[in-house]
């Protein structure tokens, strides 16, 4: 409130003979609104003709601010009205000038992040023998050998005691059962839900459980205990039986479909308290995504179905080639189609894909990280070893601690610093970042030999991925918002 | 902001931040002047531009910017620090208007 601040112009004040660039966005339109992705913030708005014809120019050639300026009253705009308009731009940097200076990088979070959730490994043994398995295929950076086969009572106990620890302050954790196949231990989870309830509730604090399964091992008893329990279901399946036998089959080559298929059904009709989600691993000739969401959606009857393309070093027969991976997005696109249609309507639509990017965008996130890996959440081996993530399983190479001598802060410092979106070169002008921050680090070191490599392989997908959403929520803020408040609501955002 | 409407948290976060730098930052002519307390309006010097917009009000000796920053308002000169190591230097100046000649010089 001082004098010298008094006589401070609104924005920096015009120096030298250095000319306006456009920033660091990406501009789209939706329901006829022009729009910008602030991608050093992950912020989205609404931009007004003013803009966008300033935006147009500076994008088009170089101007000194008196020449922009002059343009623009030229544009019908009083000179203090296109100052300001000016001003407004270079507020939130949509227009930048001086020396290109590297774009902020989303802070580091605290090394002594409270852990939310940690994946259990209750068994690294598995009763398919999938052909693409990270853990058991031809990529596979698990060193299993001479370790535990099945988590012991113990280690579960121990893992929920860290867990609890490690929270700080956090009023909620997660706890992941996972495998191999993590039904082949169901006595284990049995026991740790009980003790993990008690434990959690004696601390005051709130423990939710989910689980991922190949589903051949369901039994009524169990699906009884999973609903009873609010454990939420996620089920690795591929698609109609075709697809799904192609590689998810037994040791003997037999598919899995055929003995999966019933016992889904009585899951998604027994389990009443969480959403069960398919989770599909796209490969070489299994990509009809439209054919296999309407297959897992409508006839098996699954709430929500998320598709990923299999993790593979670049040279597997199972890889998706450049020309089929145009028809996995075609596909997508066919579903964010009928994603945006329903959101129109009001209604929910379950194709996770579209469903976790827009929570996302709600928010405006801006991740230094891909993913929670090695910060909020860890994997457990069976033998109690603690990694960055569920897909570091008994990988030496990762080992971040254990569970019973707590996590190895130095490790987990090396890991995230390799994996700090900052640290990739080539994510550094891609306006797709504050979503992507690198993708999987797993996937990276299968590709690339280091966790901290960017997924280039990706790269133009995201892009078109993250501008398809962009434009589905752009279509909403302008046609529905009610429902992304909605949205954002049974979200927990 | 009046061009750009945000349309996601992280944007109206960001509005936030603008609108708050922008309050920071008035001038004492804008339409919606901030005139703090005791200054311009009365026997109060240190500002450039006076309530009006002018410097008719203002006043001329550097004494009396020196007084009225101790005592109302801040204004970034040397002002003797009255805190800890000069808290007398006023001591001899009871009605500015009338004493300011008796403020001592403080070499701190």
């Amino acid at each position: 409130m001082n004098v010298m601040q008094a006589k401070l112009r609104p924005f920096d004040a015009p120096t030298g003979e250095q000319p306006y660039r456009p920033g660091d966005y990406h501009r789209f339109e939706a329901a006829g609104r022009p729009y910008v992705y602030l991608a050093s913030a992950g912020a989205v708005f609404e931009i007004d003709p003013a803009v966008n014809r300033a935006l147009q120019l500076v994008e088009a050639d170089e101007y000194q601010h008196d020449e922009l300026l002059a343009l623009l009253v030229v544009d019908g705009k009083a000179a203090e009205e296109a100052a300001e308009l000016i001003g407004e731009m270079a507020q939130i940097r949509l227009i930048e000038r001086g020396d290109a200076l590297a774009r902020p990088a989303p802070e580091t979070p605290p090394a002594a992040f409270p852990l939310q959730a940690l994946v259990l490994n209750v068994t690294n043994q598995c009763n398919l023998a999938c052909t693409y398995c990270y853990e058991f295929g031809a990529d596979k950076i698990a060193t299993p050998s001479g370790k535990p086969k099945y988590m012991a009572k113990e280690t579960a106990r121990a893992s929920i005691d860290l867990l609890l620890a490690e929270s700080a302050a956090r009023k909620s954790v997660h706890v992941t059962f996972f495998g191999g196949e993590t039904l082949m231990n169901f006595p284990l989870l049995r026991d740790v839900v009980g003790y993990a309830n008690d434990a959690a509730a004696a601390l005051g604090k709130e423990i939710t459980y989910s689980l991922t399964t190949n589903a051949t091992l369901l039994t009524d008893p169990i699906i009884e205990f999973l609903s009873d329990n609010a454990i939420g279901v996620t089920v690795s399946i591929d698609g109609p039986a075709d697809i799904q036998d192609k590689h998810r089959v037994y040791r003997s080559g037999k598919g899995s479909y055929e003995v999966i298929e019933p016992r889904l059904r009585a899951l998604v009709a027994r389990h009443r308290t969480r959403a069960v989600t398919a989770r599909v691993t796209l490969t070489e000739g299994g990509t009809d995504v439209v054919r296999i969401y309407r297959h897992l959606r409508d006839e098996l009857g699954f709430h929500e179905v998320g598709f990923a393309p299999v993790t593979n070093s670049g040279d597997r027969e199972y890889a998706i080639g450049d020309g089929e991976m145009g028809s996995v997005l075609a596909g997508f696109h066919a579903l964010a189609d009928e994603w945006l249609e329903a959101a129109l309507r009001g209604e929910g639509h379950g194709f996770t894909n579209v469903s976790e990017t827009i929570g996302e965008l709600i928010q405006g996130v801006n991740k230094s990280h891909p993913c929670g890996a090695g910060l909020g959440l860890m994997g457990v081996s069976p033998s109690g070893d603690l990694s960055p993530c569920h897909r570091f399983t008994d990988a030496d190479t990762h080992t971040m601690g254990n569970v019973a001598e707590g996590i190895d802060r130095t490790k987990q410092q090396d890991f995230l610093g390799r994996g700090h979106v900052g640290a990739k070169y080539e994510c550094q002008s891609c306006w797709a970042r504050p979503l992507c921050a690198g993708g999987c680090h797993h996937e990276a070191f299968v590709r690339y030999g280091d966790t901290g490599h960017a997924n280039l392989h990706y790269c133009d997908w995201i892009r078109e991925w993250t501008d398809r959403c962009l434009h589905i929520y752009g279509e909403l803020a302008a046609r529905n918002p009610t429902f992304l408040e909605r949205f954002a609501a049974a979200k927990g955002l | 902001m009046k061009h750009l409407k945000p349309i996601n948290r992280k944007a109206h976060k960001i509005e936030e931040q603008v609108a708050s730098l922008d309050e920071d930052v008035v001038g004492l002519q804008n339409a919606r002047p901030h005139v703090p307390m005791g200054c311009s309006l009365a026997f109060s010097p240190g500002w450039e531009v006076d309530a009006s917009g002018g410097t008719a009000g203002l006043c001329q000796p550097v004494e009396r910017d020196i007084y009225d920053c101790y005592v109302t308002c801040f204004w970034p000169v040397q002002v003797p620090d009255h805190v800890n190591y000069s808290p007398d230097w006023a001591s001899n100046c009871a009605a500015a208007t009338k004493d300011w000649r008796s403020l001592d010089l403080v070499f701190p």
